[in-house]
């Protein structure tokens, strides 16, 4: 695969990032960059492993690219890796709007030369009590918001999936209201955890999992995490999101992962990791509890879920 | 050709027809080729099937009223108790594969989630269906006693779609589609029974 000069991180970022990690971030599982970064999941992994929690294994390619829930390309988990070769990831852009400085719609290889690519190890934990380990590269969600001018009283950041009913078959049937929404606070968005994902192993990102740019949130459940993005929109209120209007009842706008708080549907006090035969037991924040609890401090969580 | 023997003598395809997938999935949840969730996969599959065979066994009451088809009945027993046999894997796979006989936990989740207590109800139901289901049985109860007790599959076919239902998260086409065979084969009973002349005291 073609890397752009500008994806690879100086040695000097790589070690100071290191620190960094070594310092407020170790649980986090954060791993970092060399040119290695590229390397796909049929060479050698020690790069994504050697940062990883010592209870946790990282998922296989097979498994992250075969078991997704992406509705736009149907509603069984399977779906998303049988339906989505018609869909074009590229040319690709952004379209930046509402409390900015100045809207502009960004092309996105001009997003990815100004900014720099890392590998992220990441639980993804999915409201289904389902969850994997996945190694993503991607940069962080800051730095283009950053490039995006926001106004002072911005307040919220709002996402929006493409809407192509003919490339992806899913959105020709109404089982959500297209295009998928979804939003953060902005502390939320600005926090150093949240990034912008453009690759998995390595890859590309494939069309399954959001290509060719999503959001990774991983201290809140999968759906959150919106995929194959084409608007962000600053806003002084919260938007609305997609499963939220759908059934109030199950997801909140914040949807932390919290193992305390109840789900009519299922419970979230354990989870079955992809590839292991016992459950085990979910952790508050999906285990970012030291990176972002702070955000929430003031907030009643079993109210704001 | 629908003669009682004619479909006494289908019995044991039938049998192993549907008794197959079963052993199938067994299979492949044992090679690990049930795919990346297999214990899901496991449990949706043995549910389903288990709602089929609910909705056939209705089916095939509605369809001995048509004259020519009455022997049809005669089945009826063999796919009921396979539902059973079904809705028991289909248990006994989320006891022991999803939850590990965490049975504090289970009892929780049964209580808690109003999908797993619609399942769990229509599980409770069908026990007595499957336990009737002799010869014997009928002599002994009476024919009355008996058809009363089975009158447990509405509800049993009811909570069972209603479980699916509400698992489901966006697209409920297919558990619609369950709950309106279901309904439009009770609506054919109960217009049955109101059109039907009235003996002479």
């Amino acid at each position: 695969m073609k890397i752009l000069g500008s994806e690879i991180t100086p040695y000097k970022t790589y070690l100071n990032r290191r620190k960094f990690i070594k310092g407020s971030l170790a649980s986090a599982m954060l791993a970092t960059v060399t040119s290695s970064a590229f390397a796909n999941h049929d060479s050698d992994l020690s790069i994504y492993t050697k940062n990883l929690n010592e209870n946790d294994k990282l998922n296989s390619y097979e498994e992250i690219t075969t078991y997704n829930n992406f509705y736009e390309f149907g509603t069984h988990k399977k779906h998303p890796h049988l339906n989505s070769g018609n869909f074009k990831p590229r040319p690709w852009t952004i379209k930046i709007d509402g409390l900015v400085k100045k809207p502009q719609t960004f092309d996105l290889e001009k997003i990815l030369s100004n900014v720099t690519i890392e590998d992220r190890v990441y639980r993804l934990r999915c409201v289904e009590a389902w969850s994997m380990v996945i190694p993503w590269q991607g940069f962080q969600l800051s730095e283009l918001i950053k490039m995006a001018e926001p106004l002072s009283s911005a307040k919220y950041v709002q996402f929006v999936t493409v809407f192509r009913p003919e490339e992806m078959p899913g959105q020709q049937k109404r089982t959500i209201i297209w295009p998928y929404r979804e939003g953060l606070r902005m502390d939320e968005a600005m926090n150093p955890l949240t990034i912008l994902a453009t690759g998995l192993y390595g890859h590309e990102m494939p069309n399954q999992n959001g290509a060719p740019i999503r959001l990774v949130v991983p201290w809140k459940y999968g759906f959150k995490s919106i995929k194959s993005i084409v608007e962000i929109r600053f806003l002084d209120t919260q938007p609305e999101t997609s499963w939220e209007t759908l059934a109030p009842w199950e997801y909140g706008f914040y949807a932390n992962v919290n193992p305390n708080v109840n789900h009519p549907r299922w419970s979230q006090g354990t989870e079955r990791r992809i590839g292991e035969f016992k459950r085990r037991e979910t952790l508050m924040f999906n285990g970012y509890e030291k990176e972002v609890a702070h955000l929430y401090k003031d907030l009643d969580l079993t109210k704001f879920y | 050709m629908f003669s009682t023997r004619n479909f006494n003598r289908s019995k044991p395809v039938l049998f192993i027809l549907i008794l197959f997938p079963s052993l199938l999935w067994a299979y492949q949840f044992v090679t690990g080729n049930l795919g990346v969730n297999p214990i899901e996969k496991l449990m949706d599959e043995l549910g389903l099937m288990a709602l089929r065979l609910i909705i056939i066994t209705l089916m095939i009451t509605t369809l001995s009223n048509i004259k020519p088809l009455k022997s049809i009945v005669v089945l009826r027993r063999m796919i009921g108790l396979f539902a059973f046999y079904y809705v028991c894997l289909h248990f006994s796979t989320y006891i022991v594969l999803d939850h590990f006989l965490d049975i504090q936990f289970i009892i929780q989740d049964i209580i808690k989630r109003p999908f797993i207590t619609f399942g769990f109800i229509s599980f409770l139901f069908l026990i007595p269906l499957a336990s009737t289901s002799t010869n014997n049985m009928i002599k002994r109860l009476g024919f009355k006693l008996w058809k009363k007790i089975h009158y447990l599959i509405y509800p049993v076919a009811i909570l069972a779609s209603m479980h699916f239902y509400v698992l489901v998260r966006a697209d409920k086409t297919e558990p619609v589609i369950y709950m309106g065979i279901i309904i439009l084969l009770l609506l054919h009973r109960i217009f049955k029974r109101l059109t039907r002349p009235q003996l002479a005291q």
